[in-house]
């Protein structure tokens, strides 16, 4: 018989979970609420209840905001301090704009608009909880559940099939990506004796264990895969360009951002915090990661027509210039990181809500073709792509280029300066594609070199609903329009970002 | 601390932004005026200029702390008629392309402002980050020139140009960012500021590999050889007006880079790769004048002329020599003076020959156009260095300066010199006399190109008459940036 008595509940920090129980709040009253089918709770209560949701949730953030280090809560669950809350306050910017980019969209509207926002919040909570992990358990769970709505929401355009195809592939894929997490999770455990991360620092550092256990090495080894395969690092990349095209591109959206951003959180702090001792022996593993993924990725996406594929392609490329900043263990680098992925969430953002603007209403879908001659039709439409694809290629004048600049920064002072040459040799291959789309847009009547694949004649994905009146695309015009500006003004005063950067890089102590 | 030179910088962006809310008709001539204040200002600069005093006009402030890049910007001798060539050849560039018809028109002169804004912007930067942002920034507006209103295969033109160009300047920026970090003393901050980078050190090791980074950025944008392999396609599809801008005044800004960073920032790296630059500039001057007469396409003659005058400009900078560099930057100002109006003359010549730009349907013009005849006349003759011009004064110093230790090499470049007339004479003599092509139709020129040529002509002339002008104030700036990369030199010939 269990002595209950003795059983101590753990101290629950509220203030500190508050931001956690918006969204988690958010999720089930969000789902109640659509019981109630009335067109105005469906249309336009459901999702306005998840905009107030992640609202709440960003106020509180900032409100629990304190720089410099913090001992983790809940027996060492979670630790909520600025990285943590830096990079919730990405995922909530990413699921807002998914909830405005979804007014509209035909995956909510199929799949239930109660279920379609409740489980993006799920998914949102499970991202916060990736990254407030401080303990190995807490880490698997917050795993768990971002992906499983993610599984989901990937397939909820119910009546196409790559729709279905991309929930499936992703389950499937992302399952396997979990298993071996788990697996080097257990190692890491086995080697260690700990699960909180403060102390498989402390039991690396002491005799016991040391540095090169293959034990623990194997376990390291087997969790970066499995982190790997969610961040679409190269070799484990391979879902990405399927799921990104078959899933409904508000949730592309959501997925190429909130779930990069989430998982870096991880790398971060699951190999500077708790494996910081052992950056000697997987920096260079993870050094040629990146520098494959950043290969793989940017050749890839020479050859895509698809915007939706090419834009997976490049976000493969952009996640080992973020795993540079990851390998070099340094406190620069951990800045140059999370600077880099807000950047990535400004124009990425941008070049996605221009794809669905014209998906919706072009009969070539998300075919480059699909945006011919829009810097005559639609200048509001075709300079917020301009600016994105100048941005990912690193123009000066944009977010993307003070975001290279910060993260080439990073690897040279930690002493991979050839990593540093890898990711501008990258983005000069880059150029091949971006250049394309820019050209494209506004040189398209002379006929731009395009790979040959036939033209593919589908029905714009509005073809069957009220989206396809063109009005109806102001909001998602008006995201566009309002990230590419905001790539422009950081790329031009990027001080805030800066300012935040340096107070999220105060999170971790003890690194170079 | 001055805020001349920002107004300078940004009045052109100003105004292209201006021109984008103008209507239609109005945009043009928007930014006409802002390249015209531009140029008055520049002459003002000029007057005001004092040749015995260092950085002048200097706006030095914090733009991002956090990487150490500041917004410094200044003029000296190096750079002030860099200045006034961008200003010179901005003003007939857009005058002509106000008057023709273009599609987007509005697009089309708000790239124009902002490619000068970009230009002056990395002549003037006294930070190796701003120059980077800058330089950089200049392939925005003609790669939309080029995509957008150029001619035959443009897009692919475009896409090469860029990508051959933009190759060259990220491998610079990763360059830059290297020797940011590495010459950063334990526990101080980083800094891109050039007097700053000047002040500290790293070690040659790292200095070879660095300028070799640089070298890249800088060969491909001038271009040289065996960098040049976007010249023929981007040549041959670039609007007229861009391709002026781009052959007269960008190609410079790479060369500029060698004495504005590299010779004075890391002087034993450009020592060490000094034998294989010169090697290069000196192929340079012999493949591209040889080129340059065996072409029939006309823009293709001007642009493999250039590669011969950057291989000298080259030349004469890397023989680390007082009178060599001298030679470089009065050179860099002659050849972009005389480039602009050989292109807007080439303009004109093609719209009488029904658009063929092939020599072989070209000629007979002078017959009936007696002014554009003796212009051009003008300009061919300071394009082979006549006797007289500014350019056989410049060649002449470069020349002298590579004569002093690197004789061999200085008799080999002066073989260009002759090349030179042959392929200037063959121009000439192609388009204005000879039989006349099938389409010709013999005009004289237009009141606006004879305004928009004229003038540079008057001060292609001008300069011929009174080089001193031009060196006395480009002197004591020249001298010092070599300076250092010359006392490696000398030490290495002590040892």
């Amino acid at each position: 018989m269990l002595p209950f008595a003795e059983v101590q509940a753990p101290e629950i920090d509220y203030k500190a979970l508050s931001p956690l129980m918006a969204t988690i709040g958010g999720s089930i009253v969000v789902l109640m609420v659509a019981l109630l089918r009335s067109q105005f709770v469906r249309h336009t209560l459901v999702p306005a209840l998840t905009g107030v949701s992640l609202l709440t949730a960003i106020g509180l953030t900032i409100w629990v905001w304190e720089p410099g280090e913090q001992t983790p809560i809940i027996e060492g669950a979670l630790t909520v301090d600025t990285l943590a809350l830096g990079i919730s306050m990405l995922v909530y910017v990413a699921g807002l704009v998914c909830v405005v980019l979804s007014l509209r969209a035909l995956a909510a509207r199929e799949a239930g608009h109660g279920e379609y926002h409740s489980m993006l919040l799920g998914s949102i909570t499970g991202m916060v909880i990736l990254a407030e992990a401080s303990d190995l358990i807490t880490l698997f769970v917050g795993i768990e559940l971002l992906s499983i709505p993610l599984y989901v929401l990937c397939a909820t355009e119910l009546r196409r099939r790559t729709s279905l195809e991309a929930g499936l592939k992703y389950l499937v894929i992302g399952s396997v990506g979990s298993a071996t997490l788990l697996y080097g999770l257990a190692l890491i455990y086995g080697a260690t004796g700990a699960m909180q991360f403060d102390r498989i620092t402390d039991a690396i550092s002491s005799d016991a264990v040391g540095v090169g256990d293959p034990l623990l090495l194997t376990g390291i080894g087997l969790a970066a895969t499995g982190l790997a395969f969610k961040a679409s690092v190269a070799p484990f990349h391979q879902w990405t360009p399927d799921v990104y095209q078959g899933a409904p591109t508000p949730i592309t959206t959501f997925m190429a951002v909130a779930t990069k951003a989430a998982a870096f959180a991880v790398f971060l702090r699951l190999f500077e915090h708790a494996l910081g001792l052992t950056q000697l022996e997987w920096g260079p593993a993870l050094a040629a990661l990146a520098t494959a993924t950043i290969v793989v990725g940017n050749v890839g996406a020479i050859a895509q027509r698809s915007l939706k594929r090419l834009l997976a392609w490049s976000s493969v490329a952009q996640a080992g210039y973020l795993l540079a900043g990851v390998v070099v263990g340094s406190t620069l680098g951990l800045q140059a990181t999370v600077f880099y992925l807000a950047v990535y969430l400004l124009m990425n953002v941008a070049a996605f809500a221009v794809v669905i603007a014209r998906e919706r209403v072009s009969e070539r879908g998300d075919d480059v073709s699909a945006l011919e001659n829009l810097g005559q039709t639609q200048p509001w439409l075709a300079w917020p792509m301009t600016i994105a694809m100048l941005s990912l290629a690193g123009f000066p004048a944009t977010a993307g280029f003070i975001g290279k600049f910060y993260l080439i920064d990073a690897t040279v002072a930690g002493d991979y300066a050839w990593l540093g040459i890898v990711i501008v040799v990258g983005s000069v291959v880059s150029l091949a594609y971006y250049l394309r789309v820019v050209a494209v847009m506004w040189m398209g009547r002379y006929e731009v070199e395009l790979p040959t694949v036939p033209r593919r004649h589908v029905k714009p994905v509005a073809g069957w609903s009220p989206e396809a009146e063109a009005r109806a695309q102001s909001e998602v015009a008006a995201i566009a329009v309002l990230f590419a500006a905001a790539t422009i003004v950081f790329g031009i005063w990027p001080d805030p970002l800066f300012d935040a950067a340096r107070e999220i890089g105060t999170a971790l102590s003890g690194l170079n | 601390m001055t805020i001349h030179l920002s107004i300078i910088l940004f009045l052109p962006l100003a105004t292209g932004l201006l021109g984008a809310f103008l209507p239609r008709g109005l945009s043009r001539w928007a930014v006409l005026a802002g390249t015209v204040a531009v140029l008055a200002y520049a002459i003002v600069l000029v007057a005001d200029f004092d040749s015995g005093a260092g950085l002048q006009y200097v706006t030095d402030d914090e733009w991002i702390p956090e990487l150490g890049i500041r917004y410094q910007l200044g003029v000296d001798g190096l750079n002030l008629f860099m200045i006034v060539l961008t200003a010179l050849a901005w003003v007939p560039c857009t005058l002509v392309a106000a008057l023709r018809e273009h599609e987007r028109p509005k697009l089309f002169f708000f790239h124009m402002a902002l490619a000068e804004t970009a230009v002056l912007g990395a002549f003037m930067a006294q930070d190796l980050a701003l120059f980077i942002v800058f330089f950089d920034l200049m392939l925005v507006p003609f790669y939309f020139m080029i995509g957008g209103w150029g001619t035959g295969d443009r897009v692919r033109a475009t896409t090469k140009f860029v990508i051959y160009t933009l190759a060259g300047s990220l491998l610079m920026l990763a360059g830059a960012i290297a020797l940011g970090v590495l010459s950063t003393p334990d526990g101080g901050e980083i800094s891109f500021s050039l007097a700053e980078l000047q002040r500290r050190s790293v070690s040659e090791g790292t200095q070879q590999w660095i300028v070799l980074l640089f070298a890249l950025a800088f060969f491909v944008k001038a271009p040289l050889f065996p960098l040049h392999g976007w010249v023929p396609d981007t040549y041959r599809s670039t609007p007229i007006v861009t391709i002026a801008l781009l052959g007269g005044v960008l190609s410079k800004v790479g060369v500029y880079g060698f004495l504005r960073i590299v010779l004075p920032v890391m002087p034993e790296g450009a020592q060490h790769w000094q034998e294989l630059f010169i090697v290069m500039a000196v192929f340079s001057i012999l493949y591209g004048s040889v080129l340059a007469f065996s072409q029939d396409n006309v823009r293709l003659v001007v642009a493999y002329s250039s590669i011969a005058q950057l291989g000298f400009i080259v030349l004469g900078i890397f023989a680390f020599d007082d009178k060599g560099a001298q030679g470089a930057v009065f050179q860099m100002l002659n050849h972009g003076l005389v480039v602009v109006p050989l292109f807007l003359i080439i303009g004109v010549i093609v719209a009488r020959a029904g658009g063929s730009e092939s020599l072989a349907e070209l000629g007979g013009m002078a017959f009936r156009a007696p002014v554009l005849a003796t212009l051009f006349l003008i300009v061919a003759f300071a394009t082979l260095a006549m006797p007289g011009s500014a350019n056989f004064v410049g060649e002449l110093l470069v020349l002298f300066g590579s004569f002093e230790d690197k004789f061999v090499y200085g008799v080999v470049a002066s073989v260009g010199v002759v090349l030179a007339a042959v392929y200037a004479i063959r121009l000439f003599q192609r388009t204005m006399h000879n039989r006349p092509g099938p389409a010709v139709a013999s005009r004289e020129m237009g009141r606006i190109d004879v305004a928009a040529v004229a003038p540079l002509v008057a001060v292609i002339v001008a300069l011929g008459l009174y080089p001193h002008f031009v060196v006395d104030r480009t002197e004591r700036a020249t001298t010092a940036s070599i300076q250092e990369a010359r006392s490696v030199g000398q030490e290495l010939v002590i040892k």
